[in-house]
């Protein structure tokens, strides 16, 4: 594995091991030095076009405790807002030598033209891309949901080596503008879940038919007859849709009506049931301040993983040989 | 230690067994004599087992501590120590999967920590374990014991409990068998050795 561009780019055998290294990540976390120094000498470029707080912390924090360098370049106050092209603002940091690239941008299929258009020789992370990808939300959510429900209802190792089969997730919110969503539905597939995505009609991205999951306009029908073991809401992105929330939707109160999880749905949930939200939450549209701060909403652990699938993801793509031919996960 | 009587049949076509499961057991049985003798006591003695088949053989000398000495919980005194992360030559080769790390509850602060492998080298893997630890804790003493030392070493490192000193040329292969992890009989086995090549096969 040379790049982590696409969560439906990972066989099976892939994302169970990047869980499994996140797993033993984990563990080294819990201790006083946190520090390994695996990636000794080595430079990873946090490369943001767009604004992220969470994401581009995880990511310096997953490469510092593998002891890498981290170079942080965000687009504002760049020669980026002079008008410097992608394929310039690349050769620059191959100059450099950058031996990892985090790249987020608003255009969908950006990291793919950074991997592959041959000018850079690094490894390329997708930190999120438009309305396209973003694999390692993806699987801290895999690997949440794996430790929660696969884990501590079979009790051993934390679920370790084990896939999601059997599981139910409803997915649940503006999907049409949704990276996440996508990311999950791919990698969520691939780990023999069953995925059902749950948004209103306006929200639904055309050609969702083809997506390996099924598709509701009822979120209160869908906990009823799908009863998912996990509930995953996306936030509504508002700066998405033109004009405030316009167009896609009558109110904000209609949609938390429909679609919000409130404590009165919370309570519909099975026993075991956890709430999974990416982050940054619109409390009391998607979902209420109940139901984000209730026993079930493993949210806040979601960050805490976030750092042990990232520092997975930069091991595998950067700790073996050079040569990206000889290096398969 | 001597070796052992010669097999009546060779079970490891593809390379000389040098130690049979017998001399595996009591080799074992003499390093953890050794281990109290030098610790005076079992009392602080915690079992870190480097991944794979020293695992195996930390499990297997605890048992034998326990016998030593009673007072001696080998559950809660044995740990396995991952040094993946730790390696110098993870840019020289594939990407190695991370493997488990789990210490004794009680922790390895100053106590006395003895290392387990199963073959050692060039003893980078135990400058592994060493920065391994040097993050976990800090032990009052770091021991090491492995079951074969075959020399070549490419660090000052040196064991505290050997098995058997094995002389060996660079390319031959020293594999060690446990029950547990391989499935068959416990044997140390040379393979490749060349003066020797043609009688093996």
């Amino acid at each position: 594995m040379k790049h982590l561009l696409s969560t439906a780019d990972l066989s099976k055998d892939e994302a169970v091991l990047l869980l499994d290294t996140a797993a033993q990540m984990a563990a080294t976390q819990s201790r006083e030095i946190k520090k390994l120094p695996t990636l000794r000498g080595r430079t990873v470029v946090n490369l943001f076009f767009e604004d992220s707080t969470r994401t581009r912390i995880s990511f310096e924090t997953a490469a510092k405790r593998l002891s890498a360098d981290v170079i942080n370049f965000s687009a504002k106050g760049s020669s980026v807002s002079k008008g410097e092209s992608l394929k310039d603002t690349a050769l620059t940091l191959h100059a450099m030598g950058a031996d990892a690239v985090v790249v987020r941008h608003w255009a969908s299929g950006a990291p793919y033209q950074l991997a592959h258009a041959g000018w850079l020789d690094a490894g390329v992370l997708n930190a999120g891309d438009g309305t396209h990808q973003h694999p390692t939300q993806a699987l801290l959510d895999a690997y949440t949901i794996r430790r929660h429900l696969v884990g501590l209802r079979g009790g051993a190792g934390e679920g370790v080596g084990a896939d999601l089969a059997g599981l139910r997730v409803a997915i649940v919110g503006d999907v049409l503008h949704s990276r996440v969503a996508r990311a999950n539905v791919a990698l969520l597939h691939t780990l023999g879940a069953e995925v059902t995505l749950v948004a209103p009609p306006t929200l639904v991205p055309v050609g969702v038919e083809t997506w390996p999951c099924a598709v509701s306009y009822h979120l209160d029908e869908t906990l009823a007859e799908f009863r998912p073991d996990a509930v995953m809401m996306l936030r509504v992105q508002r700066e998405r849709m033109s004009g405030g929330a316009g167009g896609f939707f009558p109110s904000p109160l209609e949609y938390t009506r429909y679609y919000g999880l409130d404590a009165r749905r919370l309570a519909r949930l099975a026993d075991h049931a956890i709430v999974l939200h990416p982050g940054p939450m619109n409390r009391g549209l998607e979902i209420s301040a109940e139901a984000a701060d209730s026993d079930r909403a493993v949210i806040v652990e979601q960050v805490a993983n976030g750092v042990a699938v990232r520092m997975a993801a930069l091991y595998l793509l950067m700790a073996g040989e050079d040569s990206a031919e000889g290096n398969d996960l | 230690m001597r070796p052992g009587p010669a097999l009546p049949a060779d079970p490891h076509p593809d390379g000389t067994t040098v130690l049979g499961a017998s001399d595996v057991a009591r080799a074992l049985t003499r390093i953890a004599h050794e281990i109290v003798e030098r610790a005076k006591g079992a009392d602080d003695v915690v079992l870190l087992g480097i991944p794979t088949r020293g695992v195996t053989l930390a499990h297997r000398l605890a048992e034998r501590l326990s016998a030593i000495e009673p007072a001696f919980d080998a559950a809660a005194s044995t740990g396995e120590l991952d040094v993946t992360m730790y390696r110098d030559d993870l840019r020289r080769q594939p990407t190695r999967a991370v493997g488990v790390t789990r210490l004794p509850q009680a922790g390895i602060e100053g106590r006395t920590v003895v290392l387990v492998d199963d073959v050692l080298y060039s003893g980078r893997t135990i400058r592994a374990a060493l920065d391994a630890i040097g993050d976990l804790g800090r032990p009052r003493a770091v021991r090491l014991a492995c079951l074969v030392d075959r020399g070549h070493r490419e660090l000052p490192i040196r064991p505290d409990f050997v098995g058997k000193n094995l002389p060996t040329s660079t390319s031959e292969r020293v594999r060690v068998l446990l029950s547990e992890v391989d499935g068959v009989e416990d044997a140390v086995v040379i393979s490749g050795r060349e003066d020797t090549e043609g009688d093996a096969r």
